[in-house]
Order: structure tokens, then C-alpha cells, then sequence
């Protein structure tokens, strides 16, 4: 625990503007490449941008650049304070279901702050998505400060500062086409090398039919699964991976059918099964692990969801990878 | 876009003191002012993020809350680790 009253002077009021550099830009791009994860970060504290007085707002995000970025550069020509709390350069939303973003870290930075003799009012703006960390209430009861919820996207903050009501349509996340686009970077990226290596050890085993088919499952998983998501049938991220999965190892199956006139219809047949039940489990469990990305799953579906279908994945990735083991040795 | 049909999410109406915190937090539109009391109008659109509970003052609802992410779940299923953390910014 910091001892409040040793901190004599007031830390520095680190001035910031509305305006994005282009090393703000390059920070972002390589955020969502997922180039340096943990390291978009802003240093906590308070900020001034333009040229606040004590009558100004104060908004509260977290030190992650691009949530900082996201709320400073719609606050164009707005006379303001940011207090930026110390979430480990994680985004607002993540950062409150792990309580980082919370009422303890805000009580704690009011205080080094010392934010209640820089403004005469009692009042803290927060994203909505902070919410879950934070009891509003209890905040109020430690530091005297209200908490006012904004909207949950930074973008609709001009509209909501003329009103100060968010209407339900800002209240509401989404998680549109360009939401889930901009997280396939990340994914593709992550997977890229082991898929690489699997793609060049099948090409020796199996031929180039085989390290595309790799390929093609391992991307269908972390690119097109984001953007199919909500055309994709039934309500959980792993049947939704399966059916698609599915779909994409019909070609390699039935292409396995087709080729090689030297074998027996028996051994086509194998291979084929193999395939078409090894390809999809892969699809199914990258698309399982996209639901910490979406914007609208709960911790009991997915762990229902998890202890359903993982094992059925392991069962028909273990069952495939041996039936094609097996039909390609043979000949 | 698609949720899971089933959650943990349990509102009692007799303990609402009406101050409309919950509508104001939840990012799915699960609740709705009726007159002046708050009302269950999407129950099924819950993620269990936990928002609507941690600021009702009068302990009208409970959830259990949680992150719905897989890979974190994973990773502490294979770490042994109770608390569930994420490696995503």
C-alpha cells in the first residue's frame, strides 16, 4: 500500500493534445499486429489536453495506447483532464474483467493524483465498458467523486458531451464486419511459423495436396471464421468452426478420392476420412479460441461449450490424423 | 449476432431501488426502465461481464461473472492456475 500522505507535491500534469503523430499510428499498426503485445502503453497519471481549468471534465481510460489514442483524438478543441489509470497497458474493457481497470486502481490514482484540488468538481467521466470493474457507488463513498458512465465507444462521446445521455444504441457493444476484421492480423500472424512448419513436414509426407490443405484449415480458422462468424448456423463458436471447417476440407477430400489412379478404392476412401475428420477439429478449436475476441460471450457458455466439444475435437483430429497416417503408409 | 442460450444472470425486482445503474452498464440491452423499476427484457443477450452487478447498490442481481474467453481458460487449465488471466491488450 502507497502512503498517501507522504506524497508531498503534486506529480506533473503531463500535457497531451487531440492531435494522432505518425509514430502514434505506427504504435497502433504494430498493436494490431500484435508486434509487441504488452508494450503499448501510456505512462498513468494525469493528463492535460488544450488548456483545462477547474470547471474542466475528467475522463478515465486505461494506459493501453490505443485506448488513450481512441479517447484523446475525438476530444478535438474540448478543454480537458484524462486520468489514465494503470491497467498494464491493457485495453479498457479486458482490463475490467480482470479488475485492473477497477474501483481500487481509480481510489488510488484520485489520490496520487491528488485530482480533488486540481478541479473544483466532483464528477469522473468513464467509458462504459469499465463497468465491470468498477462499483460506481463505492468509488463515490471513497473519493467524492461521482462516476458518470459515457458511451462505450469514444467515437460517440461529442454526441453524448451535448446531452450527457447515451442513447441505446451508445450503450450497446458491437461487433460489426470491421470489428472482426482488424483481429485477424493478430491470429494469422500468431499461427503463422507453426503452420508454416506443419504445411513444409506434411509437403514430405503427403505431397503439396496436404500442406495446402493445412494451410487452408489454419486460415480458415483465423480469418475467415471472424468474418463468417454471424452467418455461420447454430450458437456456439465450436459447431460454427466445425461446419466451416467442414466445408473447406471438402475439395482436399474429395480431391484425395480422385487422384492416385495406382490405389485401391478402400485406401482413397481412408484418406479421404481422414482428412475430412482431422481438418475440421482444427478449424472448430482456433474458433474456439476466438470467442475472448468476440463481444458477446459469457464464461459459463464457453466453458459448457469447452467441456462439450474439446474432447470431440480431440477424438476426430486423433481418429483422422491415423486413418490418413495409416492410407498413406500402405501404399 | 448469436449467444449462448443459457447463462447465470438472476434479477430480483423486489430489491430495485430504481436508480437504472444496471441499463446504463450493460452493453447488451439486457435490461429496460419500467416505470420505476428496472426489468429483464433480453435475459438471453447476457455475457456475464458482471457490470450490472457491481454497481447495483441494493444486491438485486447476480451473475456469475467472469471473462468468455477460451485460450485464457485453457491456459489456466494447463497451468493449474485457478485465477483466469489473459495475454491480450
Amino acid at each position: 500500500m502507497i502512503d498517501i500522505g507522504s506524497i508531498k507535491s503534486r506529480p506533473e500534469i503531463f500535457p497531451t493534445t487531440s492531435r494522432l503523430s505518425r509514430l502514434d499510428r505506427r504504435d497502433h499498426f504494430l498493436a494490431r499486429l500484435g508486434v509487441r503485445r504488452s508494450q503499448h502503453r501510456v505512462e498513468p497519471g494525469l493528463y492535460a489536453l488544450g488548456n483545462p481549468d477547474p470547471d474542466s471534465l475528467v475522463f478515465v481510460t486505461s494506459n493501453y495506447t490505443l485506448s488513450f489514442d481512441a479517447l484523446r483524438s475525438v476530444l478535438g478543441g474540448i478543454d480537458a483532464y484524462i486520468l489514465v489509470l494503470d491497467t498494464r497497458g491493457i485495453n479498457v474493457w479486458c482490463a475490467a474483467g480482470k479488475g485492473t481497470f477497477g474501483t481500487n486502481e481509480i481510489v488510488l490514482r484520485v489520490m496520487i493524483t491528488r485530482l480533488g484540488e486540481v478541479v473544483r468538481h466532483r464528477r469522473l467521466i468513464l467509458p462504459q465498458l469499465g463497468a465491470p470493474g468498477v462499483a460506481a457507488h463505492e468509488v463515490k463513498q471513497r473519493t467524492g467523486f461521482w462516476v458518470e458512465y459515457g458511451p462505450v465507444r469514444a467515437a460517440d462521446l461529442p454526441e453524448y458531451l451535448k446531452t450527457r445521455k447515451a442513447t441505446a444504441e451508445m450503450r450497446q457493444v458491437r461487433f460489426t464486419l470491421q470489428d472482426r476484421l482488424v483481429l485477424i492480423p493478430v491470429d494469422v500472424i500468431r499461427l503463422l511459423l507453426p503452420m508454416l512448419a506443419v504445411a513444409v513436414a506434411l509437403y514430405f509426407v503427403g505431397g503439396f495436396t496436404l500442406s495446402l490443405a493445412v494451410i487452408a484449415t489454419v486460415l480458415a480458422g483465423t480469418a475467415l471464421f471472424p468474418i463468417l462468424l454471424p452467418w455461420l448456423p447454430t450458437h456456439n463458436f465450436s459447431t460454427k468452426g466445425f461446419i466451416l471447417g467442414g466445408l473447406v476440407a471438402l475439395p482436399f477430400t474429395l480431391s484425395a478420392l480422385l487422384v492416385h489412379p495406382g490405389r485401391t478404392w478402400w485406401q482413397h476412401a481412408g484418406q479421404a476420412l481422414g482428412l475430412l475428420l482431422a481438418l475440421p477439429a482444427v478449424t472448430a478449436f482456433i474458433a474456439l479460441n476466438f470467442t475472448g475476441s468476440s463481444t458477446f460471450t459469457s464464461r459459463s457458455g464457453v466453458r459448457r461449450e469447452m467441456y462439450r466439444y474439446i474432447p470431440a475435437m480431440a477424438w476426430t483430429f486423433g481418429t483422422g490424423i491415423l486413418l490418413t497416417g495409416i492410407f498413406s503408409l500402405i501404399h | 449476432m448469436n449467444a449462448y442460450l443459457e447463462n447465470t444472470l438472476v434479477y430480483d425486482p423486489k430489491l430495485c431501488n430504481g436508480c437504472a445503474m444496471c441499463v446504463a452498464v450493460c452493453p447488451h440491452a439486457v435490461y429496460e426502465m419500467d416505470g420505476r423499476l428496472a426489468r429483464l427484457v433480453r435475459p438471453q443477450a447476457c455475457m456475464e461481464c458482471g457490470a450490472c452487478q457491481v454497481n447495483c447498490v441494493t444486491n438485486a442481481i447476480s451473475v456469475e461473472s467472469g471473462v468468455g474467453c477460451a485460450s485464457a481458460m485453457i491456459r489456466a487449465a494447463l497451468t493449474g492456475r485457478r485465477e483466469v488471466t489473459c495475454d491480450c491488450s
